[in-house]
């Protein structure tokens, strides 16, 4: 089984990835100078309250904060015990948030599955879009269709994306009565799921996927396109025209498997742009996601938060990449399974 | 010429139809490059049209203070969310030249803001080339000469002001400054570690490709807005807003370099073998001169239209930082700064005007589009 073999080698390559991304992220976070507790100490010695000094001093050596960057590193991943038994990230104590005084797990909760939904949503979103109007414009290129989505594809890729979000909701909510911000009525936050809180996230979702969506929308619609109008010219189309096939059967039979692969592979160049796209687009309109928990934690030098949140970001991406390549090797039996490299 | 008894004209020369032929590809042959670029660019009329677009907008970078009526943080409390004033030409069925209603301003009690009226008695005549605030034009020369202006006691906002009393339009000009470098600088940079990594790895290919390569794909499976987020939180808040500028565009281009690096390194893995190549190095050119002289001109023209692409996505991000409050800061304009205000719907429901830097962003992000699209398709002449 080859192909069982190829996704246990990219599994492994996608730990080792997270690996270097976890370094990456733990370097950048401890970039600026300061951290959050010896803020918070001085600030708090300043203004003479010494019971917080405690409570801080004590969160400073519970996890390992007052040791050289490299041991913080390694007993936050879990490699190494922390003191007192913090067991770090591989054994699922993500720490401890100093901002919101809450563990981590807690702040984070529902809003990494409401990630992942919105996500979700955006991709399928993005196919929904590029496929039928990628095949259309190529199928009749050169006319109207081809030159209005061409327009459109650009546009979309030039509005940036808090802009569009902005336009949408404003006309959205007066033409339409689609509500304005957040994932879902405020009634039902912290509700059980019912049928009903569904309905209302779904609703809440429409502007948030078109605005994610879009740009990577116009550029698949685009790279179709120009793989579709490839493809058409080839003798292969034309014999199947000679001998009188219906243009929507030819097109689907024959072109459009060709041209479906670099779809398939592009999900991996897509997905980082859509996923850090939905972060700046959630702090812009209030959903619960972590895009605004990130931000917060980015500019208070929330260690454990921020780092977390950008590791599963990471991983996000990192797993939608990798079931991409997967799919690639099933679908198209032409790629070796040593890797793509052309 | 001879003519003809069935009423023909004949030149007498001698025809070689196989001469005239030649003679024709012998010129096209002989062009140079340039010419047979600068050709097949012209048939591509929107990359044409945005190209002199964008060489106007960078040349007059340096004289936006000349062109702009108001320097970019002079404030007028007594018009704070004055609406747009157009430039009228005929008052009353006359005609006057350019000449604007000058607003006069109020405040309701009753909903608490301030109301503005244009004063239709009273029109004031625009003055060219006339003394304003002063500014350094090119950043060197002091003066204070700008192009157009009101009389004194009158304000000219053609674009509205914002929640300060400063000129929209003046702004928009200010901004373009920041706003169009960013991209250049962060090309620059990304240009350069591109070009430098990716021929390192697919000249030497081995163990340096191997480990170059991994940096890439790391590279480019994280998503860049939570990195640039984080790094640029990283920047010290006391930074003067220059040097704020400078390490956002280096950060732009840190990121940006591995597409770039990996294209690079495709078009060396393949001309590595060519003949060429190998004769250079049996010449003993060193590596560094067969890069440099021999590999890197053969694709050069690829590179330049692909960097024109990425300009666009940094100018966004750009945008996408200071509108978060993550990019440039305050003392500094530039149109994501500008944005930073129309944040909320409210806002832009009530002033529309402070929302329009969205238009500048959306119409050089396109231009810059086309330009690229129409580099790529002419660069290589010798296609088809």
């Amino acid at each position: 089984m080859d192909i069982l073999r190829y996704s246990i080698y990219r599994f492994g390559t996608m730990l080792l990835t997270l690996l270097v991304v976890s370094v990456l992220v733990f370097a950048i976070i401890n970039l600026p100078p300061g951290d959050y507790l010896s803020n918070q100490i001085a600030e708090l010695r300043a203004s003479g309250q010494s019971a917080g000094v405690a409570k801080a001093e004590f969160l400073r050596t519970e996890y390992a904060l007052d040791r050289p960057v490299w041991q913080q590193y390694l007993i936050w991943m879990g490699f190494f015990p922390g003191p007192h038994g913090f067991s770090g990230m591989i054994q699922g104590n993500l720490g401890w948030s100093f901002e919101f005084d809450k563990p981590v797990s807690e702040i984070v909760g529902d809003s990494l599955w409401l990630t992942v939904l919105v996500n979700m949503a955006a991709i399928v979103f993005v196919y929904a879009m590029a496929l039928p109007l990628g095949v259309i414009a190529a199928a009749r290129s050169q006319t109207w269709i081809d030159y209005t989505s061409a327009f459109v594809g650009y546009l979309g890729l030039a509005t940036p994306n808090f802009l569009l979000a902005l336009i949408l909701y404003y006309y959205g909510r007066k033409y339409l009565n689609i509500p304005i911000g957040g994932l879902m009525g405020p009634e039902f936050e912290g509700a059980p799921l019912s049928w009903e809180k569904i309905k209302s996230v779904m609703i809440h979702l429409i502007v948030p996927t078109i605005v994610i969506g879009t740009a990577g929308a116009s550029a698949m619609m685009q790279r179709l396109r120009a793989n579709m109008l490839d493809e058409l010219g080839k003798p292969y189309v034309e014999t199947a025209i000679a001998k009188g096939m219906a243009p929507s059967r030819m097109l689907s039979k024959y072109p459009l498997r060709v041209a479906f692969n670099p779809f398939v592979a592009d999900i991996g160049n897509l997905l980082p742009s859509m996923v850090s796209g939905s972060v700046l687009v959630s702090v812009v309109m209030g959903l619960q996601t972590i895009g605004p928990t990130l931000l917060t934690a980015l500019k208070t030098q929330d260690l454990f938060l921020s780092a977390f949140i950008l590791m599963f970001v990471a991983l996000l991406t990192l797993v939608g990449t990798m079931i991409s390549d997967i799919l690639l090797v099933m679908l198209d039996p032409r790629i070796r399974y040593e890797g793509r490299e052309a | 010429m001879t003519n003809l008894p069935d009423g023909r004209y004949v030149d007498d020369a001698p025809y070689d139809p196989q001469a005239s032929l030649q003679q024709l590809e012998r010129a096209d042959l002989d062009a140079p490059n340039w010419v047979l670029v600068w050709r097949k660019f012209k048939t591509h009329k929107l990359g044409l049209i945005s190209g002199t677009f964008l060489l106007i907008c960078y040349l007059l970078l340096p004289f936006v203070g000349f062109i702009a009526p108001y320097g970019p943080n002079d404030r007028h409390p007594d018009h704070l969310f004055s609406p747009p004033q157009s430039i009228k030409m005929f008052h009353e069925g006359e005609f006057l030249g350019p000449f604007i209603y000058p607003m006069t301003s109020e405040a309701n009690l009753e909903t608490f803001q301030w109301e503005f009226k244009p004063d239709t008695d009273n029109p004031l005549k625009l003055k060219f080339f006339c003394e304003g605030s002063t500014y350094k034009l090119a950043g060197l020369i002091p003066s204070d000469t700008h192009l157009f202006c009101v009389p004194e006691e009158a304000t000219l906002f053609i674009w509205g002001s914002d929640r300060l009393g400063r000129d929209v339009f003046s702004r928009i000009l200010y901004g373009a400054q920041l706003s169009l470098t960013v991209g250049l600088i962060g090309i620059t940079v990304s240009f350069v570690l591109g070009i430098f990594f990716g021929s390192l790895a697919g000249y030497f290919g081995g163990k340096i490709d191997w480990v170059i390569n991994r940096v890439i794909e790391i590279l480019r499976s994280l998503p860049e807005l939570p990195l640039w987020l984080a790094l640029s939180a990283a920047v010290p808040s006391n930074w003067s807003p220059v040097a704020v500028f400078f390490i956002i565009s280096v950060i732009l281009g840190i990121l940006d370099w591995p597409g770039l690096a990996r294209s690079v390194r495709a078009k060396f893995l393949s001309l590595r073998e060519e003949e060429y190549v190998r004769a250079a190095e049996m010449m003993g050119a060193s590596s560094g001169r067969v890069i440099r002289k021999h590999l890197l001109p053969n694709f050069m023209s690829h590179l330049i239209a692909s960097a024109t692409l990425s300009i666009p996505a940094m100018i966004l991000g750009e945008t996408a930082l200071s509108f978060l409050g993550l990019g440039l800061r305050a003392p500094a304009v530039s149109w994501g700064v500008m944005l930073n205000d129309a944040q909320n719907l409210a806002s832009i429901e009530i002033y529309p005007w402070t929302a329009l830097p969205m238009l500048p962003i959306v119409i050089v992000v396109l231009a810059f589009n086309f330009l690229g699209d129409g580099l790529r398709d002419s660069l290589d002449p010798y296609q088809q």
